[in-house]
């Protein structure tokens, strides 16, 4: 393999990777664009998604080693993000809505006891257990193997299955995102909540439902990224939040905490110095790289690529 | 229409409204003149739900609202216009004013609100596009009008329109609120330009540290000397 071709197959992970990554940026950035929250436990809140994507392929009847259902592959995705929306809102209704009020920094503990409460809250599950758990991996699902046939075909690139899975998955949810906060009532509410919430209350924005949308969306995104990285390795475990999440956290900082489009841009960065990183430098220095550009960031341009330089309101 | 008796409002210890009381009949255009510091938002802010108060009451059209949610006060139509309009500056004048309009169930009518909107505020159709953080503050101030009257509101609270506008901008605002007024809205006014506040007014309070010293007929209050030395310059 030449170089071109060894540099385009790196960005074609980085680029899979990153989708992963833009996906769970999103919740992050979202929910501090409304509450000023760094939710620390939203990297749970995809493991939460994983495992409901997991129970629901290994469910009666299937192959637990593999998918060849594109259906069942859609219901996981489908039940796996109403499960941990259905999680956000019920974290957000009874751990954080009560400190609205309170100084940020009680908000942020809280988010930091949610997170602890969820992994080892799924170790002593009986269904679910401290121990990695092999998840299916994509197999025989024709459309998908016949694209990445294609393309290896023509240009030399080896795209896998799951990595087209991501593209896909990733461009569709934020397409749907895209619509949902531009062009919907909702979504014309989240934007103005975020800028002033006390003035969207004035006109009679219902404030707490749109926070609760917000994270029910976030706490979404996060689960069908959740099984998108469950897919990858291929397996499920308590922890298995944790690193994506605080790339992801990275990722929305990158692009400008509360920025929606600098979350996808932040997403797609991480994910490419990463496997840069791990392709033409090392693969132990990935994680480094990672928190070294949170490092540089905070130093140049705490805003971010896209963040604006505001003021905190008070 | 709006009736509030012994309200008490404070901020941690400070003790912002003492024993606040007082009306406002349909149809009219009732002041609230105070200077910085007054007490005059916070009174707008307990009004429209954002402040909890500690004691006293707030009704509206017969109807108790004293920890009532905000949202659901706007539905009863009372709107207010707040306080350096705060309009929703990353989104477009239209999505403001659709923000406005959030509490509408009514769809088929909305379409002949944006048009009284657009006739009173010519200059809001103009940039119908735009975001509303690129107008000047003149503008500002006619979409945070316009976005509060799309709730079609029975009673409009304004707080300070005429803040930070030029003489000729403070005029069109002030008979734009005539306008309003006529076309049917009650209206709650809180300025601090009391000259110009009495000279529309049908009745006004004065709010002195929380307290309100003073109340009565707007032109009586603006030929009273105590206003007048306290208030208006001389
Ligand atoms: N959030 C707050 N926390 C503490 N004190 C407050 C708060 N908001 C207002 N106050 C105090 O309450 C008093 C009344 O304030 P308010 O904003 O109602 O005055 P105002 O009459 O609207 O003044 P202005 O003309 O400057 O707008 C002031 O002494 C102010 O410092
Ligand atoms: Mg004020």
């Amino acid at each position: 393999m030449n170089f071109m071709q060894e540099f385009g197959q790196q960005m074609v992970n980085g680029i899979a990777l990153g989708s992963v990554y833009a996906l769970i940026a999103l919740g992050y950035t979202m929910v501090y664009g409304i509450v000023k929250l760094i939710n620390f436990a939203h990297g749970d809140i995809l493991m939460v998604g994983a495992f409901a994507g997991f129970f629901v392929l290994t469910a009666n009847g299937q192959d637990p080693s593999k998918i060849s259902n594109p259906l069942m592959l859609v219901l996981a995705f489908i039940i796996a993000m109403a499960v941990s929306a259905l999680f956000g809102v019920i974290i957000e209704k009874t751990c954080y809505k009560p400190l609205r009020k309170a100084p940020k920094i009680n908000l942020l503990i809280t988010a930091i006891g949610v997170s602890i409460v969820l992994e080892n809250g799924a170790r002593v599950i009986p269904w679910i257990g401290p121990n990695p758990k092999q998840f299916p991996v994509l197999k025989d699902i024709p459309i998908i193997d016949g694209i990445s046939q294609m393309i290896k075909a023509q240009t030399g690139v080896f795209i896998s299955p799951v990595q087209i899975l991501s593209f896909i998955i990733a461009i569709l949810l934020m397409l749907m995102l895209f619509y949902i906060v531009n062009f919907t009532k909702t979504g014309k509410a989240m934007r103005a909540a975020s800028y002033d919430m006390g003035a969207a209350q004035l006109m009679g924005i219902n404030v707490d439902n749109i926070i609760s949308v917000t994270f029910a969306i976030g706490a979404a995104l996060a689960a069908a990224a959740g099984i998108l990285f469950a897919l990858n390795y291929p397996q499920v475990e308590p922890y298995m939040g944790i690193m994506p999440g605080l790339k992801a956290f990275v990722a929305a900082v990158l692009g400008g905490i509360g920025s929606i489009p600098g979350a996808m841009l932040g997403g797609f960065i991480m994910g490419i110095a990463e496997t840069l990183t791990k392709g033409f430098i090392s693969s132990k220095l990935a994680d480094a790289v990672a928190f070294g550009i949170l490092i540089i960031i905070l130093v140049i341009k705490p805003s971010g690529i896209l963040g604006k330089n505001t003021r905190e309101k008070v | 229409m709006l009736k509030i008796e012994g309200l008490n409002v404070f901020y941690g210890t400070i003790h912002a409204l003492h024993d606040i009381n007082f009306e406002v009949n349909e149809g009219e255009i009732v002041t609230l003149i105070g200077a910085n510091g007054a007490g005059k938002t916070t009174t707008l802010h307990s009004i429209s739900g954002l402040i909890e108060p500690k004691t006293g009451s707030i009704s509206f059209m017969g109807s108790p609202i004293t920890g009532v949610a905000a949202n659901k006060i706007v539905k009863m139509g009372l709107c207010q216009v707040p306080e350096g309009r705060r309009i929703f500056a990353n989104l477009s004048v239209l999505e403001n004013l659709e923000m406005g309009a959030y509490t509408r169930n009514d769809k088929h009518n909305l379409k002949d609100d944006y048009e009284v909107v657009f006739t009173r505020f010519p200059r809001l159709k103009e940039r119908i596009k735009q975001i509303a953080g690129t107008l000047s503050g003149g503008e500002q101030q006619m979409l945070a009008m316009g976005r509060a009257l799309m709730s079609r509101p029975k009673l409009l609270l304004l707080d300070e329109p005429s803040m930070g506008l030029a003489p000729l901008l403070v005029k069109e605002i002030f008979s734009i609120i005539q306008d309003i007024n006529k076309a049917g809205t009650t209206v709650l006014l809180v300025e601090q330009n009391a000259n110009m506040a009495l000279s529309i007014a049908t009745r006004a309070y004065v709010l002195e540290t929380g307290h309100i010293v003073l109340s009565g007929d707007a032109k009586e209050l603006a030929a009273s000397e105590e206003v007048r030395k306290a208030y208006l310059g001389g």
